[in-house]
């Protein structure tokens, strides 16, 4: 059998950087999927790519400059309706300071 | 009493004008039938019956005092729900998002609320656009309304079956890798996919930003370009919008195919495609050719690889994107977290779907330390050589004709392994990776009585040439006539 292309441990490694706790079985499934992903991914090495200037964007720009002034934004209320948790004018979040 | 549904854009609007129909009566009829016919279709997650009459009702006033809001005021249309509108959950058909109310519109939102249009209601749709088939909504699949046992493709599934079915006079939808086209494709509708930069992104929720964009969905290529022109333009919101001269599409309408050079991509006739589908291309390419346009073989060498690199970039871009739920600013909180660590994680795995993590991952994990090079780093200088393919192209040919997918509509649950599921946009992902315009259209229909959807492709901003291409076709040929049977 061919060298798997991630492993359990990787996957548990990229799952607590994109802050996704994974149940076990869950791991395991994602572990093969991503590998059969990843094996197909693999045909880009069949290019050679060496003298080929990446394209993060398809319709070339610059910086894009505009005027730094105030302008209208949306209310605290407003910004503040959709909150799972709110304590006066703010999110309320789990204690991050011990006591 | 006159026919109020079933009718196409220019037709309700022409009904408007004369006299024969008021929003109100088509709204009302839109209303029913919608309730009638949506239990068996699913498209909508969110009907805004209230609204709707209220906003008609306001086109009513405009109208008889001969002062509308232009050419589509008061025409009835089904919005994707990953688009924002103020005050009307918004829900990107995750659990993540169930409960979301946005406090502002998205600029096409606001364009086509100027415009007098009547929003019937929020689509359903692969949980954050991540998907081909619609069966990626946290809430429930959609249904082709040409055959309830399969998919109306995705992401866009549920825009597109509402305008398939006539429970919309139009629509729009979003595409990253094939979101419009392909659902478009798979329900008989015309869909338009912008040159990235055409219609402001500002209020559409992110999923990869360098690919999306948002357009129109409706049953004919005169009503797809009106909704064109509704929404596009550059918007200081969206400083990725493009500051490029709106032409009027509409008018465009009228140009001849008579000598326009049509390339035909080998790359896009492959072992293993739909052999009804291949047929049916080519015979839209044979009368895109009686109609004069010059047919002419290129190649697109590099096709065989874009999948590959937008299963990275896409990804790669979403990861970043979806980092902000959090279970702070809005969305889902899952509930007893000890600290926030924990509770970020947990809100995360709760409020997202397999899918939607299954990219996640994948696109964390190309960006990470000691894999970004090889991955998301060579992803990036694919994207270049496909562009570079379709550059070349364009210089000898003004438009490219293909397949939109290489099947027709597929059965709910047939494809369980993502990878077979990803194939589904091989000729839809490299037009993204490439930023250009592109349009599906009805080419006919299989024995069994499915959609087939013809592909063109143009040059960035040249939708124009597209929209002439596709009225020309489809004033020569019946297939935007035929309606599904849904009693």
């Amino acid at each position: 059998m061919a060298e798997p292309k991630i492993t359990l441990a990787e996957v548990e490694h990229v799952a607590r950087l994109a802050r996704l706790d994974l149940s076990q079985a869950e791991k395991e499934r994602m572990r093969s999927q991503l590998d059969a992903i990843l094996t197909y991914i693999d045909k880009l090495r069949q290019l050679d790519t060496d003298n080929v200037e990446p394209t993060s964007h398809a319709i070339p720009m610059v910086n894009v400059m505009r005027e730094d002034e105030v302008r209208p934004c949306l209310p605290t209320e407003a910004m503040l309706a959709n909150a799972p948790e709110r304590a006066s004018d703010f999110f309320r979040v789990p204690r991050i300071i011990e006591e | 009493m006159p026919r109020m549904t079933g009718l196409t854009i220019p037709e309700v609007a022409a009904r408007y004008r004369s006299g024969a129909a008021t929003p109100t009566q088509v709204v009302e009829a839109y209303l029913r039938r919608i309730e009638a016919l949506d239990p068996k279709l699913r498209a909508y997650v969110t009907v805004t019956r209230e609204s709707a009459l209220a906003r008609a009702e306001a086109a009513n006033r405009r109208l008889k005092a001969g002062t509308p809001a232009g050419p589509l005021d008061g025409i009835p249309l089904a919005i994707k729900d990953v688009i924002c509108t103020k005050g009307v959950r918004t829900t990107c058909s995750s659990k993540i998002l169930e409960t979301f109310v946005p406090p502002y519109d998205a600029s096409v939102i606001t364009r086509l609320t100027a415009a007098g249009v009547v929003m019937l209601g929020k689509t359903n749709m692969d949980e954050f656009a991540m998907g081909s088939s619609t069966e990626n909504s946290a809430f429930f699949p959609t249904r082709n309304p040409w055959d309830l046992t399969r998919v109306p493709g995705g992401s866009s599934g549920g825009s597109a079956a509402a305008v398939a079915a006539d429970l919309a006079a139009g629509g729009l939808g979003s595409d990253t890798g094939g979101s419009i086209r392909q659902p478009a494709a798979f329900c008989g509708t015309v869909g338009l996919k912008p040159t990235y930069g055409r219609v402001s992104r500002y209020g559409l929720v992110a999923f990869a930003s360098s690919l999306d964009q948002i357009g129109p969905f409706a049953r004919d290529v005169r009503g797809a370009a009106m909704l064109l022109q509704a929404i596009a333009g550059h918007d200081p919101l969206d400083s990725t919008s493009t500051d490029v001269p709106v032409p009027d599409y509409e008018a465009a309408l009228g140009q001849s195919v008579e000598g326009r050079r049509v390339g035909i991509p080998n790359e896009y006739f492959i072992e293993g495609m739909d052999p009804e589908v291949e047929q049916a291309v080519w015979v839209a390419i044979e009368v895109l050719k009686g109609l004069g346009a010059r047919i002419e073989k290129v190649s697109l060498p590099h096709t065989d690889y874009a999948l590959a690199a937008y299963y990275l970039i896409a990804p790669a871009e979403a990861s970043s994107n979806l980092a902000r739920y959090d279970g702070v600013k809005y969305g889902y909180r899952a509930p007893g977290n000890k600290d926030l660590i924990q509770m970020y994680g947990r809100t995360r795995a709760e409020g997202f779907g397999a899918e939607v993590k299954r990219r996640i991952m994948l696109g964390t994990y190309a960006l990470s330390a000691g894999y970004y090079e090889a991955y998301y780093g060579k992803a990036q200088r694919v994207r270049t050589l496909v562009r570079r393919d379709f550059q070349q192209a364009f210089e000898r040919v003004d438009l490219l004709a293909c397949p939109t997918a290489p099947t027709v509509a597929f059965k709910l649950a047939e494809k369980e392994d993502p990878l077979q599921m990803y194939l589904c946009d091989i000729f839809t992902i490299p037009v993204n990776l490439a930023g250009l315009p592109g349009l599906s259209l009805p080419c006919g229909f299989t024995q069994g009585g499915l959609p087939i959807g013809l592909q063109l492709i143009g040059k960035p901003f040249d939708e124009s040439t597209l929209l002439s291409a596709a009225y020309a076709y489809e004033r020569a040929t019946p297939w935007h006539r035929r309606v599904p049977e849904l009693a």
